[in-house]
């Protein structure tokens, strides 16, 4: 599995999710997604493919790389959380703004999702990742089960280990207090778009009040500079519309996934904490049989010491078997962890660049109407 | 809390009534304000050449109700009833900043050092900053009486800037606050009742539609103008907490991405201070402008019910010279009270019209500085978010 720095120099891989398209009506409805995919790394046939794909569909595919991956402590990335509200409406047919919203929020993070699966070196390898970008009908789409993965629930450990390792002890400890704060954050962000919406609402009340206010003022002029400010505010509501969407979907949106993923790296150092105690469990056993032989030998019952002599030698294949295991999940976890925080620090990087230059470009705006606006102010007499 | 009054702010104030020369026969202004737990002591500064001073230059202390007594006084004066009687001050208001103080207070366990002092530092330049508004709002009403011709010269008037003890006006009893509840009951009747009966007068005529319809708008324009700024600041104190959190990130390692944390985190304070700001002059230049002229535009219609009255009173002692003719009893009587109504309207009609006019070009010009200013404001600080946003950018583009 030594493909990363393969895959990043020789090969070009890119894919996109877009096309959102309600099939069917009524509570039976879902959105089909074109999933485009732009290639040339040989383990695909074509360099250029599309599918289409639904929602369930990347929830399968999340089970069964979980169910294949986490137990060798690889970090799984999650997908997008499921809303029984945001696809009710859509499903019902409300055509609004919300549920606009709603289908492209799913829309990018179901393709950040696909990106962060297909980007993870190991996880390119496995066929149903492959099937899921390239093959027509996947197997068990048409159903949502309950998940009830590790990635959901905060699994609470109580397994005491003596860690030798005090790198994974202290990684834990950074990951559980990022994830504390990010998850204080996401809650600002989302005040803060909160905030924005309402500052949107309320400029455009303003602007239409001080619209009423131009025509009823008697003084031309200032009645003419009353409308222009009308406009201006107008403008305004519409920026501060744009930037609240921006503040959600580069920012919030980006915490959100970081938060899930976060999980998912919990659940990998869980895994290990799994792994070791196997081990432990089997050095246990083995203990046991070992005293059990004693006893036997001290007893003198030949005919079941045989029985005890094999148990010995299959105890002592688990111990040997389940230490190597150990030491290859937590190698794993280690290769993934660093990983994953290479990936990180990229996308926080470049998530929040983008976010700041949406910032600039509505400052530059707001630049162009006020502008516009002086002259109009200065010709009041 | 005290105030070293801030030019700035006096300054935005005066620019509601821009033709308020300064006078060297009668300056006054607010020289100094301590705000005590439940009251505002204003120190009253005035610079005189006028004879019926004793001094050229003295200062009293003032509070609230004593501005309202004076305002009052001039409202019951008779003499008065053809002038717009400039708007008296709002009451200082703290209890939304005290509150947030007091809550503030009660959560200091919840949030960690840093976070509280700074949110501390943010509440008490709140306070701060209303504080500073109430001062001008009572100097502006100072120097309006002070540049009106006629309400210069009032006794009361000398009275509240000289007499150096308290004027004794406590608030009004339970008894009187009713009085003044029925008689504005009343006087709204008789508004309503005055205003539908159309005018002889073009003029005024015009006016009663105009400032009917106008004082309306300018009171949804204030309510929706504060409703917005409220907004913002809220955005504003969100990234506020943002930044603080951003910088518990990265200060949580050292590595690139901390660092970038970090930078980011600087940026967000930076910007926020400037929203903060945005929204404080909006605030300054365009909520206290369109709420300055409610109150005006609320007084130019208190005379015109006046004249209205005036007018009502005349009508009626023609009609009844006119009964006390036909009966040829008590005629000198109605003839006596006939021109007394008639001087009294003709004097409101005369005095109301040039007022009238000057309301028009006082606001006309208010309007136009605070537009301009406003405007002003907005690019400078649009150029410097801009200017941080983009060296930060570039900044951090370098970097990866």
């Amino acid at each position: 599995m030594q493909l990363d720095e393969e895959i990043e120099d020789k090969f070009e891989l890119n894919i996109s999710i877009t096309n959102p398209e309600k099939v069917g009506d009524g509570m039976n409805a879902y959105m089909a997604y074109k999933v485009s995919t732009q290639t040339t790394l040989p383990m695909f046939r074509s360099k250029t493919f599309t599918v289409r794909r639904r929602f369930s569909d990347f929830l399968g595919l999340y089970e069964k790389l979980s169910d294949k991956h986490t137990l060798n402590g690889y970090i799984v990335p999650p997908p997008p959380e499921k809303s029984i509200m945001g696809m009710t409406k859509v499903k019902v047919g409300k055509e609004d703004n919300s549920s606009a919203e709603f289908v492209e929020r799913r829309r990018a993070a179901l393709e950040r999702y696909l990106q962060r699966v297909v980007f993870h070196p190991s996880l390119l390898q496995d066929p149903d990742v492959r099937e899921c970008v390239c093959v027509c009908a996947l197997s068990g789409a048409g159903f949502l089960k309950m998940i009830n993965r590790a990635t959901d629930s905060l699994s609470k450990m109580t397994i005491k280990m003596n860690e030798s390792d005090v790198w994974f002890e202290e990684k834990l400890q950074e990951v559980e207090a990022e994830d504390q704060q990010l998850r204080k954050l996401h809650i600002m962000v989302d005040s803060l778009v909160g905030h924005r919406k309402e500052l949107s609402v309320n400029t455009g009340g303003f602007a239409k009040s001080v619209a009423m206010l131009g025509s009823s003022e008697d003084n031309t002029a200032l009645s003419r500079a009353l409308s222009q400010l009308a406009e201006v505010e107008d403008k305004m509501e519409q920026l501060h519309q744009e930037q609240a969407a921006s503040d959600s979907f580069c920012f919030a949106e980006l915490l959100a996934d970081y938060i899930r993923l976060l999980g998912s790296v919990r659940a990998s150092f869980d895994q290990r904490m799994k792994t070791w105690q196997r081990w432990q469990d089997a050095q246990n056993m083995l203990q046991k049989k070992r005293e059990t032989e004693a006893k036997l030998l001290w007893a003198n019952k030949p005919d079941k010491l045989q029985q005890a002599k094999d148990d010995i030698t299959e105890w002592e294949a688990k111990v040997t078997q389940y230490e190597r295991d150990f030491d290859r999940v937590s190698a794993t976890v280690r290769k993934e962890v660093l990983r994953f925080e290479k990936e990180k620090a990229r996308d926080f990087k470049k998530q929040i660049i983008k976010y700041l230059e949406s910032l600039l470009q509505s400052q530059q705006q707001l630049i162009k109407y006020w502008e516009a606006f002086l002259p109009e102010a200065k010709a009041i007499a | 809390v005290r105030s070293c009054v801030e030019p700035q702010i006096e300054e935005d104030y005066q620019a509601v009534n821009v033709d308020l020369q300064t006078d060297a026969t009668l300056q006054v202004d607010i020289s100094d304000a301590l705000s005590e737990r439940d009251k505002v002591k204003f120190t009253v500064h005035t610079k005189s050449t006028l004879p019926n001073f004793k001094q050229n230059e003295f200062s009293v202390v003032r509070q609230h109700e004593e501005f309202i007594w004076l305002h009052d006084s001039f409202v019951e004066n008779e003499e008065y009833a053809g002038y717009i009687i400039p708007p008296a001050p709002p009451r200082p208001d703290f209890d939304a900043s005290r509150e947030k103080l007091q809550k503030l207070g009660e959560g200091e366990g919840s949030m960690t050092k840093e976070e509280f002092t700074k949110m501390k530092q943010e509440l008490e330049a709140e306070y701060l900053a209303i504080f500073k508004k109430t001062v001008a709002m009572h100097e502006v009403f100072l120097c309006r009486v002070a540049a009106h011709p006629v309400l210069r010269k009032d006794m009361n008037f000398h009275v509240f800037l000289e007499y150096n003890q308290d004027l004794s006006v406590r608030g009004k009893n339970k008894r009187e606050k009713m009085e003044d509840f029925f008689k504005n009951v009343v006087k709204s009747a008789d508004g309503v009742l005055v205003a539908g009966v159309k005018d002889v007068d073009d003029f005024f005529e015009h006016e009663k539609t105009f400032l009917l319809e106008y004082h309306n708008r300018v009171k949804d324009a204030s309510s929706k103008s504060d409703r917005m700024i409220r907004s913002h600041k809220s955005a504003a104190d969100d990234i506020n907490r943002i930044a603080s959190t951003l910088y518990t990130l990265g200060t949580q390692d050292s590595t690139d991405v901390c660092k970038f944390f970090l930078k980011v985190s600087e940026l967000f304070e930076k910007t926020r201070k400037i929203e903060a700001r945005v929204a404080a002059d909006e605030d300054l230049k365009l909520a206290d402008l369109l709420k300055y002229y409610l109150r005006e535009s609320q007084a130019a219609k208190d005379l015109l019910y006046r004249r209205g009255r005036a007018l009502v009173d005349y009508e009626n002692a023609n009609k009844a010279l006119d009964k006390a003719r036909a009966k040829n009893k008590d005629v000198l009587q109605a003839e006596t009270s006939q021109q007394v109504c008639c001087q009294k309207f003709e004097k409101i009609s005369e005095s109301a019209k040039q007022e009238l006019i000057d309301f028009k070009t006082r606001r006309v010009a208010a309007f136009r500085k605070n537009l301009v200013e406003l405007a002003e404001l907005e690019l400078k600080h649009a150029k410097g978010n801009l200017q941080l946003l983009q060296s930060c950018v570039g900044v951090l583009k370098g970097d990866t």
